[in-house]
């Protein structure tokens, strides 16, 4: 696979303390559907509207498979964007509103008719073509913003919170089927987003941003089990973090004394006893023992709060020193069949070592 | 009993602005109506019912001529406000960085309405005259070397006065359309691949054609109903219809005819402004 978008040292530094984008290289292969990840203001907008062409970086070069574009203004660029509220054209139908692309290729009418009428089947919505995009739902106008960014078949397609003007549920269907629609037309796909499901679930690689640099990327996988910074950790999905000092390290474990509990984790660092730690755990992870049961990294404490979700419990256990530690039960039976932890009960709760993280330093986010 | 009190407040709200059109608007304008089909009758007038006063304006050359005029005026003075507006609203909006700067030009068009219109169609008078601000200026850099009486008391004076009296009209809603109109349409325009001229062509002037029609609808309704601008800085050849209609109202002491014109007048101006508004309704200037 060949890189199409090459992003070199880019900076966007809109005076000296007020910094968008820090020295950012990512280099984004042929075909990827690629995420910038983050809570809002990190940078991530600013580096696709750079990629697009909307904002010039104050420093660093973009490559758009090989030529150098970072000074082209956006309708020099082989790169389409689908814009966070769509920006359709109110004064035009759909149909013209997807045809609008295509009046500088140089077309001819059966040509251009035939790319709309592609490009709309493609998002299921050619009988719409006659329609003003503000007859149509915000679901269907978000998909003709596709169709239209893709009829001219760019490299490289931008979507910037592409789904976060939809309502949660069309959210979840439109995730897969921006997938789909990825893995159908072949382009290669740069998302924002500040969601972190939907970047877990629609993307090949997932970029992290935080405070204008890259915080950490890789597979939506590597991420999530290895996350290189509580900030990550934090970001994606949930966990409970807790202070302590590294008490033993041998042969790839490391033992963490925390106030309340010994922790004892896989690593491939190794840390000097007495070096200050974080210790990080998610609460899918934890599990609650069954009286009698054995298992590393026991931990006892107390009930202290038990928050119903439908899927599940997450129950936050209070350990001797204070600290919390969130904990997740399943219910494979409905809540009025299953057995309910009651508040104040004591209880033991465990993890294994491989699944518990250890982070330098006194780093709770 | 109850029922009345129950209502009084909201027939109060719509009753008086009611009482106020029908006293102050609509009775005028039935008075001008009959007056119109009066007959003039030296030395003044009496109640009849015919249309000689139409035939009159139909047929006799010379008040065609001023409706002509009047129409010419109104229409070269839209267009004149168009082409200085339209590109400073759209300086205001799209490429003035500092809203600073930005209310503070705005304000710099508006601001002329605060001062007497009168006042404002004088200034031209002392800008555009023998011993005016254009002459004294061509003189000391030595264009001309006597002053020149090409400026003032003709069709181009009153041109340029109507134009500097009413551009506020067209700033104001070409200003507003163009500011409703979203910044990443003109964005999503580049991004599929058209450069700034043809974006503009194809998406912002388009959007703000409702203003525009506003724009020109109210320079040219208040161009053509104006009177002193022609008295002020017209000169000879500068009678505009408003002018003929004051003049059968005092000196010629012939109302039915004045009436009558008023009326043609009136017709002109509400077809344009419906004209207009159903231009705007129809959604062939932009979107809902």
């Amino acid at each position: 696979m060949a890189a199409i978008i090459e992003l070199e040292n880019i900076s966007k530094h809109y005076s000296p303390t007020i910094i968008g984008v820090d020295d950012v290289s990512v280099t984004v292969e042929d075909g990827e559907f690629v995420t910038l990840l983050g809570p809002s203001g990190c940078g991530k907008s600013t580096l696709l509207r750079m990629i697009g062409g909307f904002e010039e970086p104050t420093g660093g070069a973009i490559r758009l498979a090989g030529k150098d574009v970072t000074w082209d203004p956006p309708y020099k660029r082989e790169v389409n964007m689908v814009f966070q509220d769509y920006a359709l054209f109110p004064h035009m139908t759909v149909g013209q509103n997807v045809a609008y692309g295509l009046k500088t290729l140089k077309l001819n009418r059966a040509e251009v008719a035939d790319r709309v009428k592609d490009a709309l089947s493609l998002v299921g919505l050619y009988d719409k073509v006659d329609q003003r995009p503000q007859q149509l739902s915000g679901g269907q106008r978000q998909r003709i913003a596709l169709a239209r960014a893709i009829v001219r078949r760019p490299k490289v397609l931008l979507l910037d919170e592409p789904l976060s003007a939809l309502d949660a549920k069309l959210r979840e269907q439109m995730q897969i089927e921006l997938k789909h629609l990825h893995e159908k037309v072949g382009i290669t796909f740069i998302m924002v987003t500040h969601d972190q499901t939907e970047a877990l679930v629609m993307s090949d690689r997932v970029v992290v941003m935080e405070r204008g640099k890259i915080a950490q990327q890789g597979k939506p996988q590597d991420l999530y089990d290895h996350p290189a910074s509580p900030y990550v950790a934090n970001f994606i999905g949930t966990t409970t973090f807790l202070p302590g000092k590294v008490s033993k390290c041998t042969g790839g474990k490391v033992t963490v004394a925390t106030g309340g509990a010994m922790f004892e984790a896989e690593t491939d660092h190794s840390y000097s006893p007495g070096k200050v730690v974080t210790v990080g755990l998610r609460p899918e992870k934890v599990r609650f023992l069954a009286e009698g049961e054995t298992a590393a990294n026991t931990i006892t404490g107390k009930i202290a709060e038990v928050i119903y979700y439908g899927l599940g419990l997450r129950i936050a256990v209070t350990l001797s020193d204070g600290a919390t530690v969130y904990a997740d039960m399943l219910l494979p039976d409905r809540l009025s069949h299953s057995k309910l932890p009651e508040i104040g009960t004591p209880t033991r709760i465990a993890i294994e070592p491989h699944n518990v993280f250890v982070f330098e330093g006194n780093v709770a986010p | 009993m109850n029922l009345i009190r129950r209502n009084l407040p909201g027939a109060l709200v719509v009753g008086i602005p009611v009482l106020w059109i029908a006293l102050f608007m609509l009775l005028p304008y039935g008075i001008i109506v009959t007056y119109s089909f009066w007959l003039k009758k030296y030395p003044t007038f009496v109640p009849a019912f015919q249309f000689g006063n139409y035939v009159t304006i139909f047929t006799d050359p010379q008040y065609l001529q001023v409706f002509l005029r009047t129409l010419k005026i109104s229409i070269l003075v839209s267009i004149a406000s168009f082409l200085l507006a339209y590109p400073f609203a759209y300086y205001l909006v799209f490429r003035c960085r500092s809203a600073a700067l930005r209310t503070w030009l705005y304000m710099a068009v508006i601001a002329p309405l605060w001062v007497s219109y009168l006042l404002r169609a004088y200034i031209w008078k002392t800008i555009l005259g023998t011993e005016g601000v254009l002459n004294s200026f061509l003189i000391s850099v030595g264009i001309i070397d006597q002053p020149s009486d090409i400026f003032l008391y003709n069709q181009f004076a009153m041109v340029v006065t109507l134009t500097y009296i009413f551009i506020p009209f067209m700033v104001m809603p070409i200003y507003t359309a163009l500011e409703k109109i979203p910044v990443n349409l003109s964005e999503a325009s580049a991004d599929l691949g058209m450069g700034p001229w043809r974006s503009f062509w194809h998406v912002t002037l388009p959007l703000s054609l409702p203003g525009v029609a506003a724009g020109f609808t109210l320079t040219f309704c208040l161009s053509f109903g104006d009177f002193i601008a022609p008295f002020l800085v017209g000169g000879p050849d500068g009678n505009l219809i408003a002018n003929v209609i004051a003049t059968q109202f005092g000196a010629a002491l012939n109302w039915p005819l004045g009436s009558a014109l008023a009326i043609v007048m009136l017709v002109v101006v509400l077809t344009i402004v419906s004209l207009s508004d159903r231009m705007e309704r129809k959604g062939m200037v932009g979107g809902h």
